[in-house]
């Protein structure tokens, strides 16, 4: 069996020899995609917008962006297929080959490397032998090196399938791998009651919620920290003023008293034809398209003419001589 | 002395603080219903007014950003929530979102009206998938009570909103490479102008603010203006989330006015883990220079903190003390650099792999006499030579490690960085590492 057509949902989606879904869907599996797809493409006001989505989509149904799920987002969206592999390799999430049921990822960015995340990764690739972007025989687990996934406040920090293990060490890592190969329940310290599968996961991302949603606490007691410590000190942000008083604050543009009851000729311009647009009230003078963000600068720096910088790039030059 | 000043964070230990119910319990939509009743040229000056600067990093005036949207021309018009938090350190949006997704729910309304905008899109990266759940489900609570949907509480104002999932891209943070991703392409920064205000999401007059932007919208609509300002200083107001991470007692989110200090925060966060000092932080994620101790009493926020050298940017505090290899966590920030670096422009996508090959020699104890100036010849030929700010974000933690431990990079031309900093001490476990002088931080 060279070409597999069908893999059961709930397999192991590790990588299995010969297993290339290079052929489409059949005709059933075509139908039930089209109509995820379908709804996915009405979310936005342009259908190509849904191709994230719809590769997340693919993933959900073969555990992996498999090239018969490139030709069906090609073929819902009018695109080549090699348009769509344009995208699907630009981003980490999308997998070229069939990944685990697990996706376990050990953040190695500089601050949790630091805390720990380094042995943590040492530790699991020497317990699953396996390394960054390999899956375990089994197929279970597929192990990643990740780059900072907001979380820093619990560093050293492993996340499964895309939920936070908060404040690992190497010992609580392997318990949970452990676990996960042996087809136990897991539960992430922040998430849902239990992890999902990869397949599972897939599906959500791409807008298909799975009603977990109420699952899980809402905060970890890092992100409480602030906010427990002014409950016991009694520190508060300023009250707002009572309303009355705001209402008086605010008619600066002369334009219909604030606060009025509401009415239909005070009915705004949500549709964008009303007669106040935003950007034209008095006092918004940066013209329409000037520069906007501080990380917009000239191609050219102060340090490319000043002497120190000259010298500097005679000295880099001697030594690339040397 | 600075207190802190909840006012996002406040009920974030409710209980099940992320329903609709829980934040309506707790004053949710007082700040919508109040917009509703406004003209929305009223509610674009009322946050100008305010002073509320983008939280996302770069700090430009929020309402300012709304502003800049040309005339209304008949067609659409777009909100985009960048939601896509991955700046290394930054981890104040994420949990955002966790606790208390309506506030950023009731924050996109208050703005599509105010800019006119009748669909709206928070872009939520990938890679948080009980966030995304978390926002999937407020948005549904909220056109079910009415807040989203036609004719938002009777007023005949519409609003849609979209949650969005990314797939694993730091640069679609980037709020051209975000719009790009957002419309199905590969997620490559725009050449600017034009600027999204003119021609961002399918070439329409589009906003992109950051979560905690939006999200801190509704108070001022409830507060004012002058409440907002009240808190702050004169040209940095308001309150502000601050992450602090790394080798600090009771690392976490502290929201305070801006202007605090870090002195003041450690204070409040336990200090330094015992036993131990600073050596070097970032105020703002990795993109932003480091600092020393001897910015403890650097007020933190945009005037102060660009005053002192590097950029406020997302209030990611991250602590290191005395047992961390400043090569090291150069090297590893580095090699995140390059491996996120899209490959658009030139500059960034080799300038980052040669640095990170230098910057490996040296951590690896196998420098060069020349690889100091080299190291800085190539932050020169990447800063300000490509479209965005990623390229720029990776010279500076190069530049400022050489200004302040240059001794540290001048050591590893002959001794490795873990012989000098044993890496078993920084740790917040004890472990005996199995491999000694290895070549950190490389992608597969």
């Amino acid at each position: 069996m060279s070409v597999q057509h069908e893999t059961p949902a709930g397999s192991p989606a590790g990588r299995v020899p010969g297993e290339r879904h290079a052929t489409g869907y059949d005709d059933a599996t075509r139908e039930r995609l089209a109509a995820d797809a379908a709804e996915i493409m009405a979310r936005y006001p342009q259908e190509r917008s849904a191709l994230l989505p719809m590769l997340h989509l693919v993933q959900a149904e073969d555990g992996y962006v498999s090239p018969r799920g490139i030709a069906f987002c090609a073929a819902q969206l009018s695109l080549t297929t090699a348009e769509v592999s344009a995208v699907a390799t630009f981003y980490t999430q999308y997998k070229r080959h069939p990944n685990g049921t697990y996706t376990v990822g050990v953040c190695t960015n500089t601050l949790c490397a630091v805390m720990g995340g380094d042995a943590i990764w040492e530790e699991l690739t020497e317990h699953l032998g396996v390394d960054h972007d390999e899956t375990t025989p089994d197929g279970a687990i597929t192990l990643e090196r990740i780059e900072c996934n907001a979380a820093c406040d619990y560093a050293p920090v492993v996340m499964v399938n895309w939920e936070f293990f908060d404040d690992q060490t190497p010992a609580s890592a392997r318990e949970v791998v452990d676990r996960l190969r042996e087809g136990v329940p897991v539960a992430p310290t922040r998430g849902a009651a239990s992890v999902c599968t990869f397949r599972e996961m897939s599906r959500v991302l791409a807008g298909f919620p799975d009603g977990r949603a109420d699952e899980g606490v809402g905060a970890g007691p890092a992100t409480l920290r602030g906010t427990l410590l002014a409950k016991e000190k009694g520190w508060r942000a300023p009250d707002f003023p009572d309303v009355e008083h705001v209402q008086g604050d605010v008619s600066p543009s002369g334009g219909a008293p604030a606060g009025q009851a509401r009415s239909e000729d005070a009915k705004p311009a949500a549709t964008g034809a009303g007669p106040t647009p935003a950007g034209q009230q008095p006092g918004a003078d940066p013209k329409v398209g000037a520069e906007e963000s501080s990380a917009q600068r000239p191609a050219t720096t102060p340090s490319d003419t000043s002497a120190e910088s000259q010298q500097r790039r005679q000295r880099t030059d001697d030594a690339k001589e040397s | 002395m600075t207190t802190l000043a909840p006012v996002l964070s406040a009920h974030w230990d409710a209980d099940r603080s992320w329903t609709l119910a829980t934040y309506e319990d707790n004053g949710g939509y007082r700040g919508l219903r109040r917009a509703l009743n406004m003209q929305p040229a009223d509610i674009v000056t009322m946050v100008k007014e305010s002073g509320l600067r983008g939280r996302g990093g770069a700090g430009f005036p929020t309402g300012m950003k709304w502003g800049f949207l040309p005339a209304p021309d008949g067609g659409p018009r777009y909100l985009v929530v960048n939601a896509d938090e991955s700046e290394p350190g930054t981890c104040k949006d994420i949990p955002l979102m966790m606790a208390s997704p309506q506030a950023l729910v009731e924050g996109v309304a208050i703005t599509s009206y105010a800019i006119g905008c009748t669909h709206a899109f928070i872009y939520v990266r990938g890679e948080v998938l009980h966030v995304y759940r978390r926002m999937l489900r407020a948005v549904e609570e909220a056109y079910e009570a009415g807040y989203l949907g036609k004719d938002i509480l009777g007023t005949g104002v519409d609003l849609d909103v979209t949650v969005h999932a990314g797939a694993g891209a730091y640069i679609c943070g980037e709020e051209t490479a975000l719009l790009d991703s957002l419309e199905g392409l590969r997620g490559q920064p725009r050449l600017k102008p034009p600027f999204p205000a003119v021609a961002g999401l399918y070439a329409r007059p589009t906003v992109v603010n950051n979560v905690e932007s939006v999200a801190s919208v509704p108070g001022i609509l409830v507060g004012g203006a002058s409440w907002f300002t009240s808190m702050g200083t004169e040209r940095s107001a308001g309150h502000g989330l601050f992450s602090l991470s790394g080798h600090v007692e009771r690392p976490g989110q502290y929201e305070a006015p801006l202007g605090i200090t870090l002195r003041e925060l450690l204070d409040m966060a336990g200090g330094v883990r015992a036993g131990h000092q600073l050596k070097f932080w970032t105020p703002g994620g990795s993109s932003t220079p480091i600092f020393t101790a001897e910015h403890l009493d650097v007020p933190l926020d945009y005037e102060s903190v660009g005053k002192a050298g590097s950029m406020l940017g997302t209030r990611a505090l991250q602590i290191f003390d005395e047992t961390v290899s400043v090569v090291r966590a150069v090297t590893r920030w580095m090699a995140f650099y390059k491996h996120e670096s899209c490959g658009k422009c030139t500059p960034c996508r080799e300038g980052t792999y040669w640095l990170l090959q230098v910057l490996q020699r040296i951590e690896a104890g196998q420098g060069t006499s020349g690889d100091i100036d080299l190291l800085l010849d190539l932050c020169d030929n990447i800063l300000g030579r490509s479209f965005c700010a990623l390229g720029d974000g990776a010279t500076s933690p190069v530049t400022s490690a050489v200004q302040y431990f240059r001794e540290e990079f001048e050591a590893g031309t002959h001794t490795p960085a873990d012989v000098l900093f044993p890496p078993e001490r920084s740790a917040r476990f004890e472990y005996t590492p199995r491999r000694r002088t290895q070549l950190a931080g490389v992608h597969a």
